[in-house]
C-alpha cells in the first residue's frame, strides 16, 4: 500500500465517474497532498457540494460530507469556526462554485476564513448532462447552448483577486506532481484558499465539441494553457483564450478569520469574567 | 433564585438558548426577528461562544448544520422570507440527522408581505417546506413562561432526536415586552447527549423506534454524513430495502415517542360543549375569551397546542369523545383548521375564526365567535 492510500476509502468504490475522468487524478493528488503532510485522517474535513466534483469526499477515508449545491463553503464555515484547528477541505464544480454558490464564494474569500477549496473547472455541468456553466468557454456547445456560447465567462484569478482572496492558484490534471504540490501548498496556507483545477468532462463537454476522448480533451487543456512566466509574454490579444498555471496569490499578512474572531472575543470574555449574561 | 423581568419575546428566546447550551448562532437580518441575532452577537463572545452573520439564510443554516457535525448546539433565527430560503437545508438536517434550532418568528406574507405585522402564516410551511417525506418536529408557545421553557425544548428534543426543530413565534410575541419569570439555572432540564465514541462506521444502525446518539466528526474514526439517502453506514444508497429501512427509522424516532415529543395545554375542557383550538398570540385571546364565556355561563373550553408538528391528534381525539363542537382560531386564511378536520370524527361541529390581515383577533372578536358557535 502506498503512503496515500491511506486516505482514500477503498469500500466505496467503485466511483460513479466515466472512465478518464479528471476526478479520478484530482481525488488522488488531494491524497497524496494529505499523505505528504503525515496528517491523521480524522483531523482532516472534506465537504463537497453537489456534482460529479461533488461526489468526492465519498471516497476519502477522512470525514467527510456531501451538502447542497452550491453551498458546501457554508457547512464547512460552520465546521472550520466551531474547529478551527481542523483541516477542512472543499471541493466544488465550477456550476457549484461559482454559479449557485459564487456569492457563498466571495464572502469566503472576504472573510479569508481558513477553508482550502479545490475548484474544479470543467467547464460544464457534468452530472446533470452537459448545460452551460458561468465558465464555459464562449462558442461552445452544450445541451442549453445549442447554437453556441454567447455569455462571457469568469476570470476566476481576478474574480477571486478582486475579492482579496489570499491564495489563489491554477493547475491542470494533465500535472499530477505539480498538482499535488499546489494543493499541498494550499494546505499550508493559513487563510481562505482556492486552488482551480483545469479538468477534463470529455463525456459531456468534449463529445459536443469534437474532443470526445480523454486524451484529445487533456490535450486540449494542455494547449490553452501555460506557466504565468509564459503568459505574461504574450500580447493581451494573445492572452485572451490561454489560461495562466501557478500560484496567483499567496498573501500571509492578511489575518485569517477564526483567529481573528478567537483574538477578537478574548478581551471581551475576559472583561466579562468569560461568564456573560446568564 | 429565578428572576422576574420586562423582556421582548425574541430575548427571552435568546436568552433560553443560552440557558440550554446553545455555543453557536448563525443568522441573517430579519423583521421581526433581528434582535435574537442582536443579542447573541452582544452575548456569546462574553461566553466564548460563536456569532456569525452569514451572507444569506442558506447560509445560516448551513453555518449550524456544519457547526452542529462538529459538536456545537446551535441555532438560527428568521422570518417568513429567510425561512422558505432555509427549507433545502432544513431537507439536508432531517436526511443526515443533524440537530439544529430553527426559530421563525413569523410575519404577513406572501412574499416581503408585512414585516412589521404578525402572522402564523407558515403552520403549514413548517411542516411540509422542504421536500420529501420527512419527520419534524415545530414547537410554538403562547405565554411568556412558556418561550423560555419552549426553546429550552427545543434544544432538548433536537439533540435527543437528532433532528432540525422549528421554533414558531409571531411578531407580536417576538417583539412584545412581557413580563416573564426566568428560571434558575438548574431547575429545567438542559439535555445533552454525550458524543458517543465512534468505533465502527454503522453510525445509522439503530431499532425502529429508537431515537439515535448524537454523532459528530473528529471522535477518532472518520465518518461519511450524507445528504443522499444513505445506508446504515451513512453511504449512499438507493436499494429500495435500505431506502425504506431509512425512511422508516427517520419517521418512527418520531413517530414512536409521542408522548416525549407532544406538549399541550388544556383550559375548562372537562364540561366543554365548545373546544376552542389554537395556539401562539391566537391562543392568548382565546384564553381570555373562554374565561369570559364561562363567566357568561357558556361551556367552552381552549385546547393549545406547544407542539404543533407532530399534530396533537391523540389529545385531541379523546376531548372530541365528549365535545362535539370545535372551533379553529388562527392568524392565516385556514392551515391547522385542515389537521382539525382530518382527525375530528363526522359528529363534530367544525368552524373556524380565520384572519391574514395582520391584525390579531382581540378576546371579543373570539367570545363573538364562540357565542354564534354555542347556539
Ligand atoms: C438546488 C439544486 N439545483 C440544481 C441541482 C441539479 N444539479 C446537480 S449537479 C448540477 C451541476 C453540477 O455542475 P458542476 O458544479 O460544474 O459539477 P460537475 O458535475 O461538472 O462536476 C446541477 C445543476 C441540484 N442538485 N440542486
Ligand atoms: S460527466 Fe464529465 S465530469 Fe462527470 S464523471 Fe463523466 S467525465 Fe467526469
Amino acid at each position: 500500500m502506498r503512503d496515500y492510500e491511506k486516505y482514500i476509502r477503498y469500500r466505496t468504490f467503485p466511483t460513479p465517474w466515466c472512465p478518464g475522468c479528471g476526478d479520478g487524478v484530482i481525488l488522488k493528488s488531494i491524497a497524496m497532498a494529505f499523505a505528504d503532510l503525515k496528517l491523521d485522517p480524522d483531523n482532516i474535513v472534506v465537504v463537497a457540494g453537489i456534482g460529479c466534483s461533488g461526489r468526492m469526499p465519498t471516497y476519502f477515508n477522512t470525514n467527510t460530507l456531501h451538502t447542497t449545491h452550491g453551498r458546501a463553503l457554508t457547512f464547512a464555515t460552520g465546521i472550520k469556526l466551531a474547529k478551527p484547528e481542523k483541516l477542512v477541505v472543499v471541493i466544488s464544480g465550477d456550476g457549484d462554485a461559482t454559479a449557485i454558490g459564487g456569492n457563498h464564494l466571495i464572502h469566503a474569500a472576504r472573510r479569508n476564513i481558513g477553508i482550502k477549496m479545490i475548484l474544479i473547472n470543467n467547464g460544464i455541468y457534468g452530472m446533470t448532462g452537459g448545460q452551460v456553466s458561468p465558465l464555459t468557454p464562449p462558442k461552445f456547445f452544450t445541451e442549453t447552448t445549442p447554437y453556441g456560447n454567447i455569455e462571457p465567462h469568469f476570470n476566476i484569478r481576478k474574480l477571486l483577486t478582486g475579492a482579496e482572496a489570499s491564495f489563489v492558484a491554477r493547475e491542470t490534471v494533465n500535472r499530477l506532481m505539480q498538482l499535488k504540490q499546489v494543493i499541498k501548498k494550499s494546505f499550508q496556507h493559513k487563510g481562505f484558499s482556492v486552488v482551480e483545477v483545469m479538468s477534463n468532462c470529455h463525456v459531456n463537454l468534449g463529445r459536443r465539441n469534437k474532443m470526445k476522448s480523454p486524451l484529445v480533451m487533456t490535450k486540449y487543456i494542455e494547449d490553452i494553457t501555460m506557466p504565468m512566466a509564459d503568459f505574461e509574454k504574450l500580447t493581451p490579444e494573445e492572452q485572451a483564450p490561454k489560461y495562466p498555471l501557478g500560484i496567483f496569490v499567496e498573501n500571509t499578512e492578511r489575518m485569517e478569520y477564526t483567529d481573528l474572531y478567537y483574538n477578537h472575543i478574548v478581551p471581551v470574555a475576559q472583561q466579562s469574567g468569560a461568564k456573560g449574561e446568564k | 433564585m429565578s428572576q422576574r423581568k420586562v423582556l421582548q419575546g425574541n430575548i427571552i428566546i435568546a436568552k433560553a438558548a443560552l440557558a440550554a447550551g446553545c455555543d453557536f448562532f448563525a443568522g441573517y437580518p430579519i423583521t421581526p426577528s433581528s434582535e435574537i441575532a442582536q443579542y447573541m452577537s452582544k452575548e456569546m463572545p462574553k461566553m466564548e461562544r460563536t456569532f456569525i452573520q452569514m451572507e444569506d439564510e442558506i447560509a445560516s443554516l448551513g453555518a449550524c448544520i456544519g457547526a452542529s457535525l462538529a459538536g456545537k448546539k446551535t441555532l438560527t433565527a428568521t422570518s417568513g422570507p429567510g425561512f422558505s430560503l432555509m427549507q433545502e437545508h432544513i431537507g439536508l438536517a432531517v436526511m443526515a440527522e443533524v440537530p439544529v434550532v430553527i426559530v421563525n418568528v413569523m410575519r404577513g406574507g406572501p412574499s416581503t408581505g408585512m414585516p412589521t405585522k404578525p402572522a402564523q402564516a407558515d403552520m403549514m410551511q413548517a411542516r411540509w417546506g422542504t421536500h420529501g417525506d420527512h419527520p419534524i418536529i415545530a414547537l410554538y408557545p403562547a405565554f411568556s413562561e412558556e418561550i423560555f421553557s419552549e426553546t429550552v425544548r427545543a434544544f432538548n428534543l433536537a439533540e435527543k432526536y437528532w433532528n432540525p426543530v422549528i421554533l414558531l413565534l409571531d411578531e407580536v410575541l417576538g417583539k412584545a415586552h412581557m413580563d416573564v419569570e426566568i428560571p434558575e439555572p438548574g431547575s429545567y432540564d438542559v439535555y445533552w447527549e454525550k458524543t458517543h465514541e465512534i468505533s465502527d462506521l454503522n453510525i445509522y444502525d439503530r431499532k425502529l423506534g429508537e431515537n439515535p446518539p448524537r454523532i459528530d466528526f473528529f471522535h477518532g474514526y472518520p465518518i461519511h454524513i450524507d445528504s443522499l439517502e444513505h445506508d446504515a453506514h451513512g453511504w449512499p444508497s438507493f436499494d429500495a430495502k435500505t431506502v425504506d429501512k431509512m425512511q422508516k427509522l427517520r419517521m418512527q424516532k418520531i413517530y414512536q415517542n409521542l408522548d416525549d415529543i407532544i406538549k399541550y395545554k388544556e383550559y375548562f375542557l372537562d364540561d366543554a360543549e365548545v373546544l376552542v383550538f389554537s395556539f401562539g398570540i391566537s391562543a392568548r385571546s382565546a384564553l381570555a375569551a373562554v374565561k369570559t364565556a364561562r363567566e357568561q355561563g357558556i361551556k367552552a373550553g381552549l385546547f393549545q397546542a406547544l407542539t404543533v408538528w407532530p399534530f396533537p391528534r391523540a389529545a385531541m381525539q379523546e376531548r372530541f369523545k365528549k365535545t362535539k363542537k370545535v372551533l379553529t382560531v388562527e392568524m392565516n386564511m385556514g392551515q391547522m383548521k385542515y389537521e382539525v378536520e382530518r382527525i375530528a370524527p363526522d359528529d363534530v361541529e367544525k368552524q373556524t375564526l380565520l384572519r391574514a390581515n395582520g391584525m390579531p383577533f382581540s378576546p371579543d372578536e373570539v367570545l363573538e365567535a364562540i357565542k354564534e358557535f354555542a347556539k
